[in-house]
C-alpha cells in the first residue's frame, strides 16, 4: 500500500494504509516532527501544513488522498535561511511552549499568500482555527503584520 | 507560646513538612552539599553542577522545566551575568534529575503569613525552610518560585565560576587576580590578552571557589533586559524537540486507554485488535490497555477498537454528588482561619450588609501536547525521554514501576508544549514505563489521544465562597469569607513523596486570606471538603479561584457602598501596603479609567496579590451586535525587580489569556463517574479573535523579587465578570460566564 508523497519538494515513498492520516505519515514515518498533534479532530491546528500551497489540517487528510505537494514548517525555512515569516516570529519573540507555533506559521504563510495586507478582521478570520493555551495572540498578530510590511 | 513555637503550631503542609524533615534528617545533611550530577565527558570540565565547558565554548544547565515561560533563558542569565558571557554564545541544557538541582524556594512558601507582610524572621525562616527542598530532592517547577530561588544562588554560581577562571589565570600569568577582568566569555590580561574561558577551564577547575561579591544591579549587563530567548528560533522553525517528538533507532509508537472510570478494567477483548494493520503487541495495563504499533495514528486505531467492560468509578459519580461534597465542607469545623482581623460579627450602626455565594467548575489542563512519554528497557535500565516539571519524583516512581535502582533510570527533560502544573505529574511516564516493559530493548514513544488527555487529567478543583461583608460610609467595614475546596496539595504531596502531613492547607485559601486590603474586620475560613477524583495543581492554584471570589465580591462592596471600584481600592491599600496601591495607580492610569463608561461599553477592575506579586487588572468589554467582545486589557503587576521585560509581558498577557479562557468557557463534568468533554470541541478555549489587545506595566516598588509565571491569571475572571456587570448589570456569580452571556467567536 505504497504511497508517494511529494514533501519539501522530495519524494518519498510511504509504506501505510491508504486511510493513515498525512499528520502521522509526516511524524511517524518520515520523522517530520514539527508538524505537531494536538486533536486529531481538525479544532486545534497545530497539524496545520500546505498542500500546493493552501493550508490544510494533516490530521483529516487520508494520505491516500493528498492531493498535491505537501510543504511542512521544515520546507517553509530553516534555521539558516528563514522564511520571513519566522523570521518576524523570532523578532517578535513570539513562542511560549512553542508546540501551536508551527501550525501557526503555516496558517500565517498561507494568508499571507492570499491576502498580503491582511487587516485585523482578516487575521482574526484565518488564525481563529489555530489555538494557543499560551495566549500569545498578540505577538502572533503583530508578527504577522510586519511580515506583512516587510513583504 | 514561643513565637516559633506559635509558628510552627500554625504552619500547614509544606511547612509541616519542613519542620518535621528538618528534626528527622539533621542539620548535617541540610548543610551538606548535594553532589555535582554533571558528568563531564573527555574535553569537558564542570566548575560546579551549573557551568559545563568544553573545547566549544560555555553551556550552564538551567533544572527548571521550559513549559514556554520562558525560565530556560532567565535562569541562563542569571548565571551568565556573573560570569561576562556573550549572550549569543550561551548555550542552555535541562541537565539530568538531581538533588544539587533542588527548589530553594518552594518549602518557604509554605508558611501562613499573607506574604506581603512578611517580617524579616518569617523571611529568613523561610530561606531556613527552603534548604529542606534538597532534603527531598525537590527538583521542581511550580508555584512561581524559580527566578525566586535562583535570583541570587545563580548569581553566586556564576560570580564563583569567574573568579575559579580569574584564579587560574592568574597563576598562569603569575599576576595578580586582582589585576585581571572578565569579558565575552575570556580573562583580559592586563596588558589586554584575552585568554577564553576554554582553555582555562581545566585548571580553574582545580581551583577552590573564593568568596565572593555579588555585582550592583547598576552593573548589569543582560539581567533587566529583554533577552532573545535561547528556545526562539527552534519554536519558530519546528525544529525544537518536544516530548513527543523523541524519535530513536528502531522505535515504535503506542497509543493507550486508560479506565475512563479510573476504576480499573473488569474485562476485555483484544483479539481483532491484535491483527490490525500495524499491530506488534496489545499491552494490559492492568487498568487499561495500550496496543504498540508501527504508527502512532495506528495504534490508536486498535486501541479504540477493543471491546473494554470498566469498573465503576471509586468516587461520587455526577458533578452534582461531587460538588455536593463541597457544600458539605461546610457543615464541618474550619480547616484553617488564616485571616481574623477584628469581628465581623459586630458592625457598626448604620452599616449595610451584602452576602453572596460564588461557585467555579472542575478545569482540565488542556495543554496543547498531550501527555506522552518515550521509555526504553533494556531489563536492567530504563531510560526515559518526556517534559515534567518534577524529574526527581518522576525517575524514582518509573524505578519502581520497573522493579530497578532509581540509578538505573536515565530521564530526559525535552522542551513542553504546555505545563501548567499538568506535568507536575508523572502518571503519563510511569505508563510508557509499563508499555515498555511489555516489549524490552524497543524504545516506544507512548503518546495520549486528545480524548485521553482530557479524560485523564489531574483537574483543578470546584470551589464555593460563601461571603458576608458590610459597607458604612462609603466603604467595606467587613469582609468575612468562607471557602470550600478539596486540598489539592494532600494529594500531590502524596503522589510525590509517599505521605501528606495534616495541619491546615493554605492552598484552599490562597488568593482570599492573604489580599492587601485594610479592612477593619476581615476574616478567612478554610473548609476541607472530602473528594476524591485526581485533583492536580492548575495554574495559580488556589487563587485561580480565590482572586474570583474576593475581588467580584469587592465589586459588589463598592456597589452598595456607593463608591468607585478603584477609588474604594486605592484607599484600602494605601496604609496596608503601597506596591498594590501603585498597581492600582497604574492601571488607572493606563485605562483612562474614570469610573464611568458609555453605553455599550463596561470596565472591570480587579487586583490580586499572589506569589508575591501584586497584579492589577483592567478588561473592557463592548456590545457588538448583541454579542459581548472583550476588546482591551490592562496590566499592571510588580515583581520587585524586572529581571527579562519581554518574557514578562508575555507571562502576565498569557497567564491573563489562560483565566480568561477558563472564565468565559471552560468547565469540566462528571457523568457515570466519567468526564464528558473529550476533545477542544467540547471544552473550547479562547482564540485569537477573542483575546483584548493587552496593555503592560511592569513596576519594580517592592524590595524583593517574586514570582511572575501564574500572578496574571487569578485577576482575569473578576475583571471581566465585574466589567459584564458593569456593563449589562447582572452580576454572575458562577463560571463559566458563557452559561450566562453570548461571547463573540
Amino acid at each position: 500500500m505504497a504511497t508517494t508523497l511529494t514533501v519539501n519538494g522530495t519524494s518519498h515513498e510511504v509504506d501505510l494504509p491508504d486511510e493513515v492520516p498525512l499528520l502521522w505519515a509526516l511524524r511517524d514515518a518520515l520523522n517530520l516532527t514539527g508538524t505537531k498533534f494536538g486533536c486529531g479532530v481538525a479544532a486545534c491546528g497545530a497539524c496545520t501544513v500546505h498542500i500546493d500551497g493552501e493550508a490544510v489540517r494533516s490530521c483529516q487528510v487520508p494520505v491516500g488522498d493528498v492531493w498535491g505537494e505537501v510543504t511542512t514548517i521544515e520546507g517553509l525555512g530553516t534555521p539558516d535561511a528563514l522564511h520571513r515569516l519566522q523570521q518576524a516570529w523570532v523578532d517578535h519573540q513570539v513562542a511560549q511552549c512553542g508546540y501551536c507555533q508551527s501550525g501557526q506559521i503555516m496558517q500565517a504563510a498561507a494568508l499571507l499568500a492570499e491576502t498580503p495586507n491582511p487587516t485585523d478582521d482578516d487575521i482574526d478570520a484565518a488564525m481563529n482555527g489555530n489555538l494557543c493555551r499560551c495566549g500569545t495572540y498578540p505577538r502572533i498578530r503583530a508578527a504577522i503584520k510586519s511580515a506583512a510590511q516587510g513583504a | 507560646m514561643s513565637r516559633i513555637g506559635k509558628i510552627a503550631r500554625r504552619t500547614f503542609l509544606f511547612g509541616a513538612v519542613a519542620v518535621a524533615g528538618g528534626a528527622a534528617f539533621g542539620a548535617w545533611y541540610v548543610s551538606r552539599p548535594a553532589p555535582n550530577p554533571l558528568k563531564p565527558a573527555e574535553g569537558e570540565t564542570s566548575l560546579n553542577a551549573f557551568v559545563l565547558i568544553d573545547g566549544e565554548g560555555v553551556t550552564l544547565v538551567a533544572p527548571r522545566a521550559e513549559m514556554g515561560q520562558g525560565t530556560m533563558t532567565t535562569w541562563a542569565a542569571l548565571i551568565a551575568e556573573e560570569m561576562d558571557l556573550a549572550w549569543e554564545d550561551v548555550r542552555v541544557i535541562h541537565g539530568p534529575p538531581a538533588q544539587a538541582y533542588y527548589n530553594s524556594a518552594l518549602m518557604g512558601e509554605g508558611q501562613t503569613h499573607k506574604g506581603y507582610d512578611a517580617s524579616a524572621f518569617q523571611n529568613s525562616l523561610g530561606e531556613m525552610m527552603g534548604v529542606l527542598g534538597k532534603v527531598f530532592s525537590m527538583q521542581v517547577t511550580g508555584g512561581s518560585t524559580a527566578m525566586k530561588d535562583g535570583y541570587e544562588r545563580m548569581r553566586v554560581t556564576g560570580a564563583a565560576a569567574r573568579e575559579m577562571l580569574k584564579t587560574a589565570a592568574a597563576k598562569r600569568l603569575n599576576v595578580g587576580v586582582v589585576e585581571l577582568r572578565t569579558e565575552n566569555g575570556a580573562v583580559i590580561a592586563p596588558d589586554g590578552t584575552a585568554i577564553p574561558y576554554t582553555e582555562l577551564a581545566a585548571e580553574a577547575a582545580e581551583v577552590e571557589p573564593p568568596r565572593i561579591e555579588l555585582r550592583e544591579r547598576s552593573e548589569w549587563k543582560l539581567l533587566g533586559t529583554s533577552l532573545p530567548r535561547v528556545d526562539m528560533l527552534g519554536k519558530s522553525t519546528g525544529t525544537a524537540q518536544f516530548g513527543i517528538d523523541t524519535r530513536l533507532p528502531g522505535m515504535r509508537f503506542a497509543a493507550v486507554r486508560q479506565s475512563p472510570t479510573r476504576g480499573g478494567m473488569k474485562s476485555y477483548d483484544a483479539f481483532d485488535a491484535g491483527r490490525m494493520p500495524g499491530v506488534e503487541k496489545v499491552v494490559d495495563l492492568g487498568d487499561g490497555l495500550a496496543v504498540i504499533a508501527t504508527n502512532t495514528w495506528l495504534a490508536q486505531q486498535a486501541v479504540d477498537a477493543i471491546e473494554v467492560e470498566w469498573d465503576p468509578a471509586p468516587y461520587p459519580e455526577t458533578t452534582e454528588a461531587l460538588v455536593a461534597a463541597v457544600e458539605a465542607a461546610f457543615d464541618a469545623e474550619p480547616d484553617s482561619v488564616l485571616r481574623d482581623d477584628g469581628n465581623p460579627e459586630r458592625l457598626p450602626s448604620g452599616a449595610t450588609s451584602v452576602e453572596a455565594e460564588y461557585r467555579v467548575p472542575f478545569l482540565a489542563h488542556a495543554t496543547m501536547e498531550p501527555m506522552n512519554a518515550t521509555a526504553w528497557f533494556d531489563g536492567q535500565h530504563l531510560r526515559l525521554w518526556c517534559g515534567n516539571q518534577g524529574p526527581t519524583f518522576l525517575r524514582d516512581a518509573c524505578a519502581a514501576e520497573a522493579g530497578i535502582d532509581p540509578e538505573e533510570v536515565e530521564v530526559n527533560v525535552t522542551l513542553m508544549g504546555g505545563g501548567f502544573g499538568r506535568r507536575g505529574e508523572f502518571d503519563y511516564a510511569v505508563v510508557a514505563t509499563k508499555v515498555a516493559k511489555a516489549m524490552p530493548g524497543t524504545p516506544v514513544n507512548v503518546t495520549w489521544s486528545r480524548e485521553e488527555d482530557m479524560t485523564h487529567d489531574y483537574y483543578r478543583p470546584p470551589a464555593i465562597a460563601r461571603i458576608t461583608g458590610a459597607v458604612a460610609d462609603g466603604a467595606p467595614v467587613a469582609f468575612d469569607a468562607k471557602v470550600a475546596s478539596p486540598s489539592i496539595a494532600e494529594q500531590a504531596l502524596q503522589r510525590w513523596v509517599g505521605f501528606a502531613p495534616g495541619g491546615p492547607d493554605k492552598g484552599i485559601v490562597d488568593g482570599i486570606y492573604n489580599q492587601p486590603y485594610g479592612i477593619p474586620n476581615y476574616r478567612v475560613a478554610g473548609h476541607k471538603a472530602e473528594i476524591v477524583p485526581p485533583l492536580g495543581f492548575w495554574r495559580s492554584v488556589g487563587a485561580s479561584f480565590n482572586g474570583f471570589f474576593h475581588e467580584c465580591f469587592m465589586d459588589e462592596l463598592a456597589h452598595a457602598a456607593g463608591a468607585d471600584p478603584l477609588e474604594m481600592r486605592l484607599k484600602l491599600t494605601r496604609d496596608e501596603w503601597l506596591p498594590a496601591f501603585y498597581a492600582l495607580e497604574a492601571v488607572r492610569d493606563m485605562s483612562g479609567w474614570t469610573g464611568k463608561t458609555e453605553d455599550g461599553v463596561g470596565r472591570g477592575l480587579a487586583m490580586v496579590y499572589s506569589f508575591g506579586t501584586p497584579t492589577a487588572m483592567v478588561i473592557e468589554v463592548r456590545d457588538e451586535d448583541g454579542l459581548i467582545r472583550l476588546t482591551d486589557a490592562w496590566i499592571a503587576a510588580d515583581p520587585g525587580v524586572a529581571l527579562d521585560p519581554s518574557i514578562i509581558e508575555a507571562q502576565l498577557t498569557g497567564a491573563m489569556a489562560y483565566g480568561l479562557s477558563a472564565a468565559m468557557g471552560e468547565e469540566v463534568t462528571f457523568a457515570g463517574g466519567v468526564v464528558e468533554q473529550k476533545n477542544f470541541p467540547d471544552y473550547e478555549p479562547l482564540r485569537m479573535a477573542q483575546m483584548p489587545r493587552t496593555q503592560v506595566q511592569i513596576l519594580e516598588n517592592q524590595e524583593r523579587l517574586n514570582g511572575i509565571g501564574e500572578v496574571g491569571t487569578p485577576p482575569a475572571a473578576p475583571a471581566l465578570a465585574n466589567a459584564l456587570f458593569d456593563l449589562t448589570g447582572k452580576r454572575v456569580r458562577d463560571l463559566p460566564l458563557n452559561e450566562a452571556f453570548d461571547f463573540y467567536v
